[in-house]
């Protein structure tokens, strides 16, 4: 099986974010950078399919220069080979964009599945995998949590919502976005890490695929959210903070 | 092109009920903007829901039915609100954010040369035209998206965004759509929906929930906040990240994907507050936050939160309400 993971760099989670003097980003800087974590996830399961049946990881990442960082993690963690489809602007370009984006890199490579995470957790929009799918032309499936060979295709286990599930049977070739939890993810080994320096990573530009960015969705502006409620915050050293919460607790809202 | 659309679910006859939420900013933002509202609502056997969206204030109700809409694919679903769109014209499209819309209006979007306005959390009308507010890094920040390009946009509501109780009740006319779909062209089969076990844990019934994320680091720290339940008498729960990982079984989670809780008072504890985990508890009465992050959107629906290092905190705590408790 041929499988392309596409996945995205994304500030680490507990960044201290603040917003760009433009008003429209966060400043980027002064900031780290990680896998998104269902992306992780898509990975994890592109690599035990693998281990499984046999084939090919390819991994795919849209993002600027700094995304090679996360592209060699993931070929040391495991995958064959890497697609850099480099941009320093990627804003400009909406989920369609970069959904265009990726089917042009992906398609000559004829891959039997595409994996990524079910959302981003910078943008959080969560739905590049379902858009990249019509755009190829190919079935999908959504918030997966188990990936299952068939003689005809695959079937996956869908989550639904307030703990329901749903199996799904689809021809290949398909594209899946993978739900966090679905697997353990596993380390790079120190064999992997030295291994991924010799893996090949293709780099090619949105000019050298054809693509320009058309925004239909644009954001105008990014802030604070105003605070609605109003929290009383309880101060004091641990011991302090805790024998006033204690007292709310006991006194205004009498559970104690 | 002109009116608001409003795609409302139901799974075998049921409604989901953030359809009348959505409803009800449809409503809100046709009203802002000088338009009509219109819903429609999709499957097979729909008669009696379509009846019941005929005494609400709108426009038209569409039933739109067909045999192989009986069960949810996202081919069939997508190929029938398509076609819906292309007779009506409507210059704006709302969803419920569901994990369902989730499945298929980017799809839908798509077709039309549009992106999906995903999990929005209000909108405000300009010149005419709407502006929806999205929430970015899981909460941290909102952002204003302007829907950009030729009509239809689209866009899905987040769950809890509008009351379903300012849905305004009226009266409007039925009109049946019967669209085109050709079985082959369905490539997903969808088997039964099942549930995994029966719930051992009932965490709906709590009075108290003491409930652990991220911040607790390691399996090994969780005994720490197990104390706390023990000593207040509380259920405990958690964030999906910890069931993820195995540190609490998966039936103790609390959120989009597992359940939803009112309690008299839920304590979240080294949970940052990102959406899934909000709207599975942010009815209760009483929210307590204890997070090292003073920015953490959980102090946005915390009523009382304390700041810190919560293996200072929890410690002291369970102190404190023993010697209350006495």
């Amino acid at each position: 099986m041929k499988i392309i993971v596409s996945i995205k760099q994304v500030p680490v989670r507990d960044s201290q974010l603040r917003i760009d003097s433009n008003g429209r980003w966060i400043q980027e800087n002064d900031l780290s950078f990680e896998i998104n974590e269902p992306d992780a996830y898509a990975l994890e399961e592109a690599l035990q399919l693998k281990e499984k049946h046999g084939g090919e990881v390819v991994a795919l990442c849209a993002g600027p220069t700094r995304a090679s960082q996360t592209i060699r993690e993931a070929l040391a963690k495991g995958a064959d080979r890497a697609i850099h489809i480099e941009e320093e602007n990627l804003t400009s370009f909406d989920t369609l964009g970069v959904a265009k984006l990726l089917a042009a890199a992906l398609k000559p490579e004829q891959p039997d599945l595409i994996l990524t995470g079910l959302q981003s957790d910078d943008l959080g929009y969560g739905q590049t995998g379902v858009v990249l799918a019509e755009v190829l032309g190919l079935p999908h499936g959504t918030i997966i949590m188990a990936v299952e060979k068939t003689d005809g295709g695959i079937r996956v286990k869908r989550e639904l919502e307030d703990g329901w599930f749903q199996q799904v049977e689809m021809p290949l070739p398909a594209v899946l976005t993978i739900q966090s939890g679905i697997n353990k993810l596993r380390y790079a080994t120190l064999m992997g890490i030295k291994k991924a320096k010799t893996k090949e990573i293709k780099r090619q530009t949105a000019a050298d695929l054809g693509v320009s960015p058309v925004a239909t969705a644009l954001i105008e502006r990014v802030y604070a959210p105003p605070r609605t409620k109003r929290t009383q915050i309880l101060e004091g050293n641990a011991r302090e903070a805790a024998a006033k919460l204690v007292e709310k607790l006991k006194f205004e809202v009498r559970v104690i | 092109m002109s009116g608001v659309l409003v795609i409302v679910e139901q799974r075998g006859g049921a409604w989901n009920r953030m359809s009348w939420e959505t409803l009800a900013a449809g409503q809100q933002l046709a009203a802002q903007s000088g338009e009509t509202v219109s819903a429609a609502v999709v499957g097979q056997g729909i008669e009696t829901l379509a009846g019941e969206l005929a005494q609400k204030k709108l426009e038209k109700v569409y039933a739109v039915s067909h045999d192989l809409l009986a069960s949810y694919t996202a081919d069939g679903y997508t190929a029938a609100v398509e076609q819906l769109i292309r007779q009506t014209n409507p210059s704006l499209v709302l969803f419920p954010h569901t994990y369902q819309v989730r499945d298929f209006a980017p799809k839908l979007a798509t077709r039309f040369g549009q992106v999906l306005i995903s999990d929005a959390i209000g909108f405000r009308v300009e010149s005419g035209a709407p502006v929806f507010v999205r929430q970015l890094f899981q909460g941290k920040l909102n952002a204003d998206v302007k829907p950009g390009g030729p009509a239809p946009h689209f866009a899905s509501i987040q769950a809890g965004a509008f009351r379903a109780d300012q849905l305004e009740e009226g009266s409007a006319p039925v009109e049946s759509f019967a669209p085109s779909l050709n079985a082959a062209a369905i490539r997903a089969k969808p088997l039964e929906a099942f549930r995994e076990s029966a719930r051992a844990v009932d965490l709906t019934a709590a009075d108290i929930i003491v409930s652990v994320g991220r911040g607790i680091k390691e399996k090994e720290n969780i005994p720490i906040v197990e104390e706390l339940a023990k000593a207040l008498g509380a259920e405990l729960a958690a964030s999906r990240p910890i069931c993820d990982s195995g540190w609490l079984p998966m039936e103790r989670q609390v959120g989009s994907s597992g359940q939803t809780v009112s309690p008299k008072v839920y304590m979240a504890i080294g949970i940052s507050g990102a959406i899934q985990h909000l709207v599975g508890m942010k009815g209760a009465k009483t929210i307590v936050a204890i997070n090292k992050d003073a920015n953490a959107p959980i102090f946005e629906v915390a009523d009382y939160g304390i700041v810190g290092d919560l293996f200072e905190i929890v410690p002291a705590l369970v102190e404190e309400v023993k010697k209350a408790k006495g």
